[in-house]
């Protein structure tokens, strides 16, 4: 059988420097998944690009062929010029990006961008064009077709966004499709359906599909073909499941150890403590009021936290799960004392051998004792930063504003800090560009560690990250937290991460903790609709598990479509149960 | 049908602020000592001259410039009565130019129109030269076309208008056989318009447009260029590539779109500050627009001519920025679409 599409010895490089893919070849067969396996700086985005020639201006493939088997003929993409190339782009060969929410154009409605493709490459009416695309709507997911179609994208979800791009990209049936990160920028739920819906798609089209992705877990439910690429160079390939099972090469088991994973088998833990605790949040609520925009409609109410009780014992790490939306950030800045809770909200601080602080009535002095001991890192290292400043400055900058020390110390106990996050103490005269984004990351948690803090709120703090960096990051924030007697608040949208680094989970979704335990509790004996659904949704490295699609509809949809004793409506909310000792539950007694 | 409610909104507000500026334009005219007539009742005085001054006392009282400041100003717009009854602004009474002894509707009539003229040429041409060479900039940028057209930008910018003026004139004239100065043939002056009017007219326009236009052109090139440089980079151009689009097609269907909401703001901004930038040039150029008069009537406190002109040119700019405001919620569904329910 002829394959689909067979890149050799693929070169490619930017201006005169060294080339950034070397000698890649791979081969995919109809109806086939290919994966392109890759960290940042890898190449598979570029490699992936390279077929349709979508490249940057100063990029330029230098050797190789990509040769394209379609409808009987073999075309060499590579060569053939820009104009014959067009027919193939969006028609035979479709592609799919990473961020759904800026690669649809802002001005134009959804239908025109997605009927636009068989304008392009279909003949026939507009009237054909419009119920072709109505039906692909329909195909993709949209509860309503011809509402999407008049639909601008600002006016959709992120998920359905991407069911968008999904339908221009199926309109025309092309014989490939290129998905680049497809579902990195969505909640996991969100996630698990449109891989879902991809892979449908894929059976019912006989396309083949090569799928851009850094992470493991999609790879093995959705590949039959593995490529492992690191710095440009192809490190593995071959048939996805003996790759999976038995990794050959370093690179590749190295990823797989980094690839954070909900443990297949879980025993239920221990509740945690209940005494010193150095953070305690008591019916704490947060609306906030959107106004309506016109004097005729009354403003909407929305609450981003709803009556959230959680206490943090000292030296541990709580961990607050949702999606974007669930109100977990809002929590977090709330427990800072950033953002003011409702009024009938508490927080409460601890100090070691000191009396509690109300985290929202502190006295000036009790502000500045506060700050110091509570500090955060944030999700994102390349903005958290000031590019301006050398690394010296931003890490004495917090001991220069509580004026403790000599200039002398606080360089010293910058280069300290450093030494701790596995930084080199030369580096100090350095400038923020100079290092990669888990060196920021390091930077980011030197500088929360420039205080001698006692609580650290961690906002995805590994989110931006590769996945082998990230596993160095959390395994930083594990040993400074066991050596220093730390206290986490953990904020993520991943089960997985939380996994490892949580000694209890809080699973919130529309303001409210549906379930809470402790993370092997949960993983063991998961109750909630909503938490089943984010732990069914989680794509494990292990070919044995696939996504349950089944569990993730279930729980991944609105609260009103959850079995009647989890169901909650702005009115009528369950309470908080405790299940069992140290799990709770949010449901109809 | 929300646009339509936007756009009756969006007038009203347009009249009120006109209703502030008239207010604002009365105060400041009348801001520095004395009047036109008291100024020459004053020196018709001075050098004994009694006869005139019955005539300026009677134009004063005719004027009901010896009552009170807000009185004035209630019947210079029309909303009391003065001495001939209800005859202000409102009821299409411009009022009587001291400085040339003739109903300001009168001298300003036909450099009313002209000046519009003139200026809507001036930003077409401003349009047609920049939104082209500004996404060919953009397209071929860091080639030679993109160098070539920021050089002759930068040089149409630095370029004094009147100097560039006088050039034009002397070349078009030498080479196209191009009329120099006024806006048409002094021989259809005050005449009805008629074919060979407008053909006179037209001839006369293409110098001062240019002139006019030129600076704008560029800069708004310039701005241009940088704005889709940025949208070049954004994702859903990729897309566009993707889907098996032209270039050219691409270019004018998706980030010309986007970077040219800014331009269609500017339109209200275009337009007075080219009325008042094109003054000099009118004077130089000998154009029969509002720029020189408003400039005597200023010096000479003239008062009903120079409010009236201020108003006029205050008319422009609000409709230039009500034009643009209605223009951009069409445009831009993120605007028009705000608050409605996903």
């Amino acid at each position: 059988m002829t394959p689909l599409l067979s890149v050799e010895n693929l070169s490619i490089g930017f201006g005169r420097d060294e080339a950034v893919v070397r000698d890649v070849s791979f081969r995919v067969m109809p109806g086939e998944t290919l994966a392109l396996v890759g960290e940042s700086g890898s190449g598979k985005t570029v490699t992936c690009r390279a077929v349709l020639r979508i490249l940057p201006r100063n990029a330029q493939i230098r050797s190789g062929t990509v040769m394209l088997n379609s409808g009987g003929k073999s075309l060499d993409l590579t060569t053939m010029g820009e104009r014959r190339l067009r027919d193939v782009r969006g028609n035979q060969v479709a592609m799919i990006f990473q961020e759904p929410m800026r690669s649809l154009s802002p001005l134009h409605r959804i239908g025109n961008q997605v009927s636009e493709v068989l304008w392009l490459h279909r003949e026939g009416s507009d009237s054909d064009a419009k119920r072709q695309v109505l039906d692909t709507f329909a195909r993709v997911g949209f509860p309503d077709p011809e509402r999407a179609y008049r639909s601008y994208p600002f006016e959709l979800s992120g998920g359905m966004r991407q069911r968008a791009m999904i339908a221009m990209a199926m309109v025309a049936k092309p014989d490939l499709l290129i998905a680049d990160e497809p579902t990195t920028a969505l909640d996991v739920t969100t996630q698990a359906q449109v891989l879902g819906l991809i892979k449908e798609l894929q059976r019912e089209t006989g396309m083949g599909l090569i799928l851009v992705t850094h992470d493991l877990g999609v790879v093995a439910n959705m590949a039959e073909q593995v490529v492992v690429m690191h710095r440009g160079r192809i490190m593995e390939a071959g048939a996805a499941e003996p790759l999976l099972r038995s990794p050959a090469h370093p690179y590749t088991r190295q990823l797989f150890n980094a690839a954070p994973s909900i443990p297949a088998e879980a025993k239920p833990a221990p509740p945690l403590p209940d005494q010193d605790l150095i953070l305690q949040m008591k019916a704490v609520s947060k609306t906030y009021t959107m106004r309506a925009g016109s004097a005729w409609r009354p403003d909407v109410l929305i609450h981003a936290c709803r009556g959230i009780d959680l206490k943090l014992p000292r030296g541990k790490t709580l961990a607050i799960v949702g999606e974007s939306g669930s109100g977990k950030t809002t929590a977090a800045r709330i427990a800072l004392g950033a953002e003011l809770p409702d009024p009938g909200g508490e927080v409460l601080f601890r100090p070691k051998d000191a009396d509690p602080i109300a985290v929202h009535h502190m006295s000036r002095s009790e502000r500045t004792a506060f700050q110091r001991q509570a500090q955060m890192v944030f999700q994102d290292p390349y903005s958290s930063l000031s590019p301006r400043m050398r690394v010296l400055d931003a890490l004495t900058e917090p001991l220069e504003i509580h004026r403790i020390g000599t200039r002398a110390e606080r360089r010293d106990r910058a280069a300290e800090m450093l030494r701790q996050v596995g930084l080199n103490p030369d580096m100090l005269q350095r400038y923020p560009h100079a290092f990669s984004g888990g060196q920021r990351q390091r930077l980011s948690i030197a500088r929360a560690m420039m205080l001698d803090p006692s609580l650290i709120v961690c906002d995805e703090p590994t989110s931006a990250l590769d996945v082998s960096v990230q596993e160095q990051i959390l395994t930083l924030l594990e040993d400074i937290r066991d050596r220093m007697g730390l206290s986490y608040l953990f904020i993520s949208h991943d089960l997985a991460v939380v996994a490892r680094i949580a000694d209890e989970v809080a699973v919130m979704r529309q303001g409210l903790v549906v379930e809470q335990a402790p993370p092997d509790t949960l993983f063991y004996n998961p109750k909630h609709p909503y938490t089943k659904a984010l732990i069914a949704a989680q794509p494990t490295p292990d070919i044995d598990r696939p996504i349950d699609l089944k569990l993730v509809a279930l729980g991944a949809g609105a609260p009103e479509s959850w079995p009647d004793g989890f169901r909650f409506s702005d009115t009528v909310i369950p309470s908080l149960t405790e299940l069992e000792p140290g799990h709770k539950v949010r449901y109809h007694v | 049908m929300p646009i339509l409610r936007y756009a009756i909104y969006r007038f009203a507000t347009m009249l009120l602020t006109l209703l502030v500026v008239s207010v604002m334009v009365f105060v400041i005219i009348n801001l520095p000592p004395g009047d036109y007539l008291s100024n020459q009742i004053a020196e018709l005085r001075a050098s004994g001259q009694e006869a005139g001054v019955a005539k300026a006392e009677f134009l004063r009282t005719e004027y009901a410039l010896d009552r009170p400041l807000w009185q004035q100003y209630m019947i210079w717009v029309g909303f009391m009565p003065g001495p001939n009854g209800f005859a202000g602004l409102v009821q299409g009474n411009f009022g009587w130019s001291f400085e040339f002894d003739r109903p300001v509707s009168e001298i300003v009539g036909e450099s009313l129109w002209l000046t519009v003229l003139v200026n809507l040429a001036a930003v077409l041409f401003v349009y047609m030269v920049a939104l082209p060479l500004g996404v060919l900039a953009a397209a071929k940028s860091k080639t030679w076309i993109d160098y070539t057209s920021a050089f002759v930008g930068y040089l149409g910018l630095a370029t004094p208008n009147f100097l560039l003026a006088l050039i034009l004139f002397y070349y078009g004239h030498k080479y196209f056989d191009l009329p120099i100065g006024g806006l048409m043939d002094p021989a259809f002056e005050g005449q009805p318009m008629g074919w060979d009017k407008a053909r006179s007219i037209l001839i006369h326009l293409i110098v001062p447009t240019f002139v006019i236009g030129t600076s704008g052109a560029s800069a708004m090139m310039q701005r241009l260029r940088a704005n889709m440089l940025d949208e070049l980079g954004k994702p859903y151009v990729e897309t566009a590539i993707a889907k098996g689009m032209s270039p050219s097609r691409m270019l004018t269907k998706y980030p010309l779109r986007v970077a040219f909401n800014p331009f269609v703001a500017d339109i209200g901004n275009l337009l007075p500050a080219m009325v008042s930038g094109s003054v000099l040039v009118s004077v130089v150029l000998g154009l029969q627009t509002i720029g020189p008069t408003l400039l005597t009537a200023l010096k000479t406190q003239d008062q009903f001519l120079s409010a009236f002109v201020l108003m006029f040119v205050a008319l422009l700019t609000l409709m230039g920025t009500m034009i643009s405001d209605v223009l951009l919620v069409l445009l831009d569904p993120r605007i028009r679409y705000e608050g409605r329910d996903a």
